[in-house]
């Protein structure tokens, strides 16, 4: 878990996963603590959790739990769309505590199931080929997935852009008919008052 | 670490002997090929949301001698730009650009420590943007055109798979890169379409407005308001 950054004790830290539908999504993270009497993050810090929750581009919760200091998640897609992943820990101190903030170590893994190494080197070889065949095999899925929900999105794209040219157009004709009908309101109305007002 | 140690157990048993070794020596170096291929490129690519007048910060702890690549783009959220800046470990920035829609930045390690990278939104008051990177760890140039010489055969099999394992990376590089500019793309529109339907009804309104307000006023200059007597010359 290489990649870390700091939040606040009760921050809600989210990421946003573009993902198509049937998708599996393995989350891992770690977190540790500020203590202000060591001046240094403490390596495992008891009873602090973090609550994961995931949810649909749609705002249904998909994956709400509480993990430990040291946690592993996954979920997978029904929807196709931006899926958001939120970590908040379940600290129930005081943000009064100035200078208290929690450092994430985060690694998220979207599709491909990555190799396990020590699987790998247990079995005999055919079975190794036969395991690196398999996940090509899923590699492969996983890029069709993704090039038919880009394909979804860019149908999308171009229906906003269609809407976007009409409704220009339109409006252009509608606002030049107002602005025509209204000017002869306009004359036609104020020749009306100066003739009984008796100008004309 | 994984993919170097397997490369070294690799190299080492190559260097000599028995039957007995080559079909381990076989298995160390597939799986290390394929790893450096993929993971001995190790990296982190996040989508997250920067709000206005925010900075986020990355850290990751490196090695000396490592090559990194920082790639970002700025997905969604006013004029599609953000700040960004990298610190090495002993504070010296050695990379910094202010409003940059992507970019780029690749760089050796000098020092082994803790490097930063910060995105900042600190110039924006009310735009809050989506902002994608992609953090990519690697080691020297993968180990490939040496191994082919030292292995004494890789069968078609397994040398089919390592090229279509990097055929298929690339294809899924290109597709993050695709999806990316989609979403660039589409966001604009869809910001676009949406202020051009406001500014068609706000302009229709205004146009309402004024010129029935213009008819009210120059009526209201050759009206009088006092009772009485009758308004124009006689």
């Amino acid at each position: 878990l290489a990649l870390y950054f700091h939040s606040g004790e009760r921050e809600e830290k989210c990421i946003i996963e573009d993902i198509p539908s049937d998708t599996l999504v393995i989350g891992e993270y770690k977190v540790q603590r500020w203590d202000i009497h060591k001046q240094d993050f403490l390596e495992s810090a008891p009873g602090l959790g973090m609550f994961v929750t995931v949810t649909t581009p749609f705002d249904e919760i998909l994956l709400s739990k509480l993990y430990g200091p040291q946690g592993r998640f996954s979920f997978t897609s029904y929807l196709s769309g931006e899926h958001t992943i939120c970590l908040q820990s379940n600290s129930t101190r005081f943000v009064a505590f100035a200078g208290s903030k929690l450092r994430i170590h985060l690694d998220i893994r979207v599709g491909e199931h990555f190799l396990d190494e020590s699987v790998l080197q247990a079995k005999d070889k055919v079975n190794e080929v036969n395991f690196r065949l398999e996940h090509l095999i899923e590699q492969i899925h996983h890029i069709a997935k993704e090039q038919n929900y880009e394909r979804e999105r860019e149908e999308k794209f171009r229906k906003t852009s269609e809407e976007t040219n009409s409704n220009i157009l339109w409006w252009a004709i509608v606002q030049t008919l107002i602005l025509i009908s209204i000017g002869i309101w306009q004359i036609k109305s104020l020749r009306d008052f100066f003739i009984s007002k008796k100008l004309v | 670490g994984a993919a170097r140690g397997a490369v070294r157990a690799g190299m080492r048993g190559g260097m000599g002997a028995g039957m007995r070794v080559r079909a381990g020596v076989r298995l160390g170096v597939v799986a290390a090929l394929l790893c450096a291929l993929r993971a001995g490129a190790d990296g982190t690519e996040l989508t997250f949301e920067l709000p206005d007048s925010a900075r986020q910060c990355f850290h990751q702890e490196l090695q000396r001698g490592l090559k990194f690549t920082l790639d970002y783009q700025v997905i969604s959220g006013g004029h599609y730009d953000v700040d960004c800046y990298v610190e090495d470990p002993s504070g010296r920035t050695i990379y910094r650009e202010t409003k940059k829609q992507y970019d780029s930045f690749q760089h050796l390690t000098e020092l082994q420590g803790v490097y930063t990278f910060c995105f900042s939104n600190e110039f924006s008051t009310f735009s809050h943007k989506t902002v994608y990177f992609d953090f990519q760890v690697g080691d020297e140039p993968p180990i490939l055109p040496d191994m082919s010489n030292r292995v004494t055969a890789l069968t078609q099999m397994e040398s089919a798979c390592v090229t279509i394992h990097e055929a298929l990376n690339t294809v899924i590089d290109s597709q993050t890169h695709y999806r990316l500019r989609e979403a660039q793309d589409r966001s604009r529109a869809e910001d676009l379409n949406g202020r051009v339907s406001y500014w068609s009804v706000g302009e229709t309104l205004i146009l309402f407005v004024v010129s029935i307000g213009q008819v009210m006023l120059l009526k209201s200059f050759f009206t009088e308001k006092r009772p009485g007597s009758s308004g124009t010359s006689t």
